[in-house]
């Protein structure tokens, strides 16, 4: 049976790990690479890399880090920041990326995202969408880093972007981000509903059940978190065990 | 060993060529006929979408050379589809190397078929010291059903064929290099064909 995915996301600075994870048995968790190993080891089903440099000679740190990570790991990973034309999906995917993920630059010209899909299949271009409640304007769509409210419906931008060919929906709720409350299960139902490509559930884990929830209420297809697994709050392991006996089907 | 891997700009080459990398062989990229003919084994991944990867074969005139190749071979992902004779994706005709249609997945499953699947009823060397039901990773929208070439399949939610050996030519819809030691060990047995 085709399982739910768990991935840790990891933000990349200037080639580096940031958030000041806390790791043991892991000589530098500074190093990119180091930690996407462990993970692997751990059963993370892929790993989401987070690109928050923004000058351009840390872009080309990435584009290597991307090489030396696809080196390293055996199973598969997306990568994300700062993406806005085919030439830079076309250098992170010939570096050994799987998948390549689309934020902002997709709001500001929706046919990237077209594009992407004709040139490099819909496969590997998934769309990520940070929406946000408000109780006049319901779950819209947000961009730049959550901080600028576009005038797009979650839903309606995430059957959009499918439409032009995304093959998977990244969807962040802010309202939940940090909150460790758990995941944003309406929206992301929702969405999981309304679209006919996997959509991986991010924003708000704060403990196992969420992930129970997140599978078995919003039918998401895989979960993200970051600082959770970072920290170690939460073991990979022991997540995957107990999602079994929720009656998740899992990887162990 | 000489292992080519055939280079026609419609493939994740790169993390083919690392995962061998990762059990210490080399291999050579490559579209060129003469270096192809020569390899000892071959290896033909492929993403992306079926039209534009036969144009891609055509234009360096691969769609000739690799029907007619004796050596063992073995097709990842769109390369397994591609050995096919006809895929619904773009209404396209491929190598015809083994006699079956590739067809889009019609189920009100997610589409593409992403993540960890298992496999069931594994035969032959491929797929030596492997157990039923080890998971593998897959994404993919087209797939080839069962058929008497199967030599491994996997449930979404019918049966479809993971994987297929017709002669020297062996094929995996999954995607071994990016599935972990049970990924390892299957690019380990084609090795050792």
């Amino acid at each position: 049976m085709l399982t739910k995915r768990i991935i840790p996301c990891l933000d990349i600075k200037d080639g580096r790990t940031v958030k000041g994870v806390q790791f043991e048995n892991i000589r530098d968790a500074g190093d990119p690479v180091e930690l996407a190993k462990w993970y692997a080891r751990q059963g993370a089903d892929e790993l989401v890399f987070l690109d928050i440099t923004a000058t351009n000679e840390g872009r080309k740190t990435f584009a290597e880090l991307v090489r030396d990570i696809a080196r390293h790991i055996d199973i598969p990973f997306t990568v994300g920041g700062g993406i806005s034309s085919v030439a830079d999906v076309e250098v992170l995917l010939q570096n050994g990326a799987d998948k390549v993920s689309v934020n902002s630059s997709a709001i500001k010209n929706p046919q990237l995202v077209a594009e992407l899909a004709r040139y490099f299949g819909s496969q590997c271009v998934t769309v990520a969408i940070d929406t946000k409640y408000k109780e006049a304007t319901g779950w819209k769509v947000y961009t730049r880093a959550g901080t600028i409210e576009t005038e797009h419906q979650t839903v309606d931008w995430a059957k959009q972007v499918v439409d032009l060919g995304a093959g998977e929906i990244l969807l962040t709720s802010m309202n939940n981000d940090g909150t460790k409350a758990g995941f944003a299960l309406d929206i992301t139902s929702e969405v999981a509903h309304a679209v006919t490509v996997p959509v991986i559930a991010s924003g708000g884990a704060g403990s196992m059940a969420h992930f129970a929830d997140a599978f078995l209420k919003a039918n998401a297809d895989a979960a993200l978190a970051a600082s959770l697994f970072h920290f170690r709050e939460l073991a990979i392991p022991d997540l995957k065990q107990y999602l079994k006996q929720q009656g998740v089907a899992v990887r162990i | 060993m000489n292992l080519v891997i055939v280079d026609y700009k419609a493939g994740n080459v790169q993390s083919v060529q690392f995962a061998l990398e990762r059990l210490g062989v080399q291999a050579t990229l490559s579209a060129d006929a003469e270096t192809i003919k020569a390899a000892d084994k071959v290896i033909f991944p492929g993403v992306g979408q079926a039209a534009s990867a036969m144009t891609q074969l055509k234009a360096r005139n691969l769609d000739k050379l690799l029907p007619t190749l004796e050596q063992p071979f073995f097709g990842v992902c769109l390369g397994m589809q591609l050995l096919c004779q006809h895929s619904e994706e773009g209404n396209t005709d491929l190598l015809n190397i083994i006699p079956l249609p590739v067809k889009h997945f019609e189920t009100d499953l997610k589409v593409p078929h992403m993540g960890w699947n298992q496999l069931e009823n594994l035969q032959t060397p491929l797929f030596e010291g492997l157990q039923e039901q080890e998971y593998v990773y897959y994404v993919h929208s087209y797939y080839v059903p069962v058929s008497a070439y199967t030599i491994a399949q996997t449930s979404y939610p019918e049966p479809f064929s993971a994987a297929l050996q017709y002669k020297n030519f062996y094929a995996a819809q999954f995607h071994p290099e990016k599935s972990g030691a049970a990924g390892s060990q299957i690019l380990k047995n084609f090795l050792a064909l």
